[in-house]
């Protein structure tokens, strides 16, 4: 699904390096976790993949189901499959949630070739969606992520991917500013689309998001690098040690 | 004080220029316009009132052209059920009109009255274009006072649901509209009036508006997209008790514009609404002065005014909100925002209040900032390619101005016509 050879990014205003190299596959239907301290480059890494501007791909690639998609614009990515549930969602006054959304539904379908969702299919749709969410009716109504507490705005991030049907999700952060029932939720959402054909690139600080949404494989990232790979044991032994222990001995 | 040289000169050649109607009920009310106009003199630059608004367009006695586009003669009121009265550069087409009749309302043309010797707009032909001079000059509007020989005056004596549409058709390149409407409602009566259309090269238009007791007045306009023409507009309106006016203009386009609006509330517990959504690209000047004069207890004034600029183009906000002693628990608010889209357009915005009671609420603000890039960002990872994602925002801004539409239909028109312009231009 989404295969990262030797990807080196910089900061463009500053020649800071901050990805130095780094190799990934992710293969369609599995979970995969990464880990890593502050200022390791997990959110970079989902940035540079969703095509923000103010990095320099210096060296690598990125692939998405073998297209390079170091070559698109973010909304081509997003088309092809690719979506970035946000640490930080962004508020967009006088812009309607369900107004969004369908913009989102039908610019993708757009941008694939296929036949726009109607008005009617898209409000049962999201209506049955929403509901999973405990995403009520004024919630969709209101501006988009405008007011929503910071649990509302995960649970609408979700509520996008599940809209979406995107095959590669890259989830930032989803635990960050939610307290204990909240993210049952949003992982209840995540696990909803778990699926043969989709993959999911879960990025955390810990272990706790990861008992629900349980992960096949876990990255450690650090210093711009993936520097450990392994099965679901790997994250309590952060959770347990912390990254100090890992990082001394392989780095 | 006397006037400079320069500026008697200027005034008296453009006066020259035209001649006044001799006889009929507003001949005097014209005559005394006329003197008006030469003591104050037109505007130029150097007038505080002009700083950021150039006026020679507007005063001088020769139009520059404007090529007249058939799109812009477009009906876009035309889905509402509307009367229609038709006027086509400056003059009245019956032809193109619906017939001027209806229940609860008369209907007259200025041009087909002015003869006449006595009629019920005398009193207020050219009288609230006299109050509107102080405290502050608008000569344009005495010197359309003194020479419209065209118009609408409109008596509203019960609730007319009908929305009476003034369409401006322009086919000559050179003509120089003038139109002075007056509008009366009688107590409790209310009434939708809409404008649309470029009117002219260049086009001088009088809106004297006076609301009774419980009566309610909606107005939206939808100016001319010609890209060439200049406009003044100038809407006086005054509110009797526990009245309300609410006035909406969208501008698309065109060289020059200046909207001024004076409003008087006189009448306590009245609400007066100003708005105006511009959306200009390059040779594009747009200029809001209004001023709201609070003179009765527990008046309401919202003054919300939004303009997307865009490849060198400049929207000018002047705010007046006046309070005047005694007018106590006045509510007043006014907004003036600009998105400017490039580092080329600039936006010049000066808020004024005057308060001379001691127990009210005023507020304004005014801002100016470019697009949300993060907002962009977001949007793009959804899959909304940039131009849409920019619309959408645009769109987005202007939504405060453009909720100060009430009617849905009339409303849903503007935001088509604002969706379109944004799908061509941007």
């Amino acid at each position: 699904m989404l295969k990262i050879r030797n990807l080196k990014v910089s900061l463009e205003e500053e020649e800071k390096q901050i990805l130095k190299g780094v190799d990934l596959t992710v293969e369609a239907g599995k979970v995969h976790a990464i880990m890593g301290p502050n200022g390791s480059g997990k959110s970079t890494l989902s940035y540079v993949l969703s095509g923000r501007d103010g990095y320099e791909v210096t060296d690598g690639s990125a692939t998405l189901l073998d297209k390079d998609l170091l070559d698109m614009e973010p909304e081509e990515r997003a088309a092809s499959g690719l979506f970035l549930a946000f640490q930080y969602p962004v508020e967009i006054p006088g812009v309607g949630n369900m107004t969004f959304l369908r913009t989102a539904v039908n610019g993708q379908r757009k941008a694939r070739g296929e036949e726009e969702m109607s008005a009617a299919d898209f409000l049962k749709e999201v209506r049955a969606k929403a509901k999973i969410l405990k995403i009520d009716a004024d919630m969709l109504k209101r501006p988009v992520n405008v007011g929503f507490s910071g649990g509302e705005k995960k649970r609408n991030e979700i509520l996008q991917m599940a809209m979406l049907e995107p095959k590669m999700c890259i989830l930032d952060e989803t635990d960050s500013g939610l307290d204990v029932d909240a993210m049952k939720l949003v992982a209840q959402g995540v696990n909803a689309l778990r699926d043969e054909g989709r993959a999911f690139l879960v990025i955390t600080h810990y272990q706790r998001l990861l008992d629900h949404i349980k992960p096949d494989v876990v990255h450690i990232m650090a210093d711009g690098r993936i520097v450990k790979t392994g099965g679901p044991e790997l994250a309590l032994e952060v959770e347990n040690n912390g990254y100090a222990d890992i990082l001394s001995e392989v780095m | 004080m006397a006037l400079a040289q320069t500026k008697v000169t200027a005034t008296q050649a453009r006066l020259d220029a035209m001649s006044l109607p001799k006889i009929g009920w507003s001949s005097g009310a014209r005559a005394d316009a006329q003197t008006r106009v030469a003591a104050m003199g037109l505007p130029v630059r150097r007038d505080e009132y002009w700083k950021y608004t150039r006026p020679d367009e507007l005063t001088s006695p020769n139009v520059k052209s404007a090529k007249a586009s058939v799109q812009d003669n477009a009906s876009i009121f035309g889905s509402l059920g509307c009367l229609s009265i038709v006027f086509e550069d400056g003059v009245f087409n019956a032809e193109k009109s619906d017939k001027l009749e209806g229940t609860d309302i008369s209907l007259e043309l200025l041009s087909e009255v002015n003869d006449l010797d006595i009629h019920w707009a005398l009193s207020l032909y050219g009288a609230l274009e006299t109050k509107g001079q102080t405290p502050v000059d608008r000569p344009l509007a005495a010197l359309n006072t003194a020479y419209a020989r065209e118009g609408l005056l409109m008596h509203v004596k019960g609730t007319v649901a009908k929305p009476i549409s003034l369409v401006y058709l322009q086919n000559s390149d050179n003509d120089d509209v003038m139109l002075h409407h007056v509008i009366k409602l009688d107590k409790g009566a209310s009434a939708t009036i809409l404008e649309s259309g470029p009117a002219g090269a260049r086009c001088n238009i009088v809106m004297e508006t006076e609301i009774e007791d419980g009566a309610s007045l909606n107005h939206v306009r939808a100016q001319g997209r010609n890209h060439e023409r200049r406009a003044a507009t100038h809407l006086f309106a005054r509110l009797n008790q526990e009245s309300q006016f609410k006035s909406f203009t969208l501008t698309m386009n065109g060289a020059l514009t200046r909207n001024e609006a004076f409003v008087e509330i006189c009448g306590d517990d009245s609400v007066a609404h100003i708005a105006g959504a511009s959306v200009g690209n390059g040779e594009f000047h747009h200029d809001d002065t209004v001023f709201i004069k609070h003179d009765a207890l527990r008046g309401e004034s919202r003054q919300v005014f939004k303009k997307v600029l865009r490849n060198g183009a400049t929207g000018v906000f002047q705010g007046k909100i006046l309070v005047k002693p005694g007018a106590q628990k006045t509510d007043g608010y006014q907004i003036s925002q600009s998105l400017l889209l490039d580092d080329d357009s600039q936006f010049l915005a000066k808020p004024e209040l005057e308060i001379y009671a001691d127990d009210v609420v005023c507020s304004h603000g005014s801002t100016s900032g470019a697009i949300d890039e993060e907002a962009i960002f977001y949007l793009n990872t959804r899959g909304i390619p940039k131009l849409e994602a920019t619309n959408l925002l645009t769109l987005a801004f202007l939504a405060e101005a453009l909720s100060e539409v009430e009617d849905e239909d009339i409303a849903e028109v503007m935001e088509r016509r604002l969706e379109d312009w944004l799908t061509r231009r941007l």
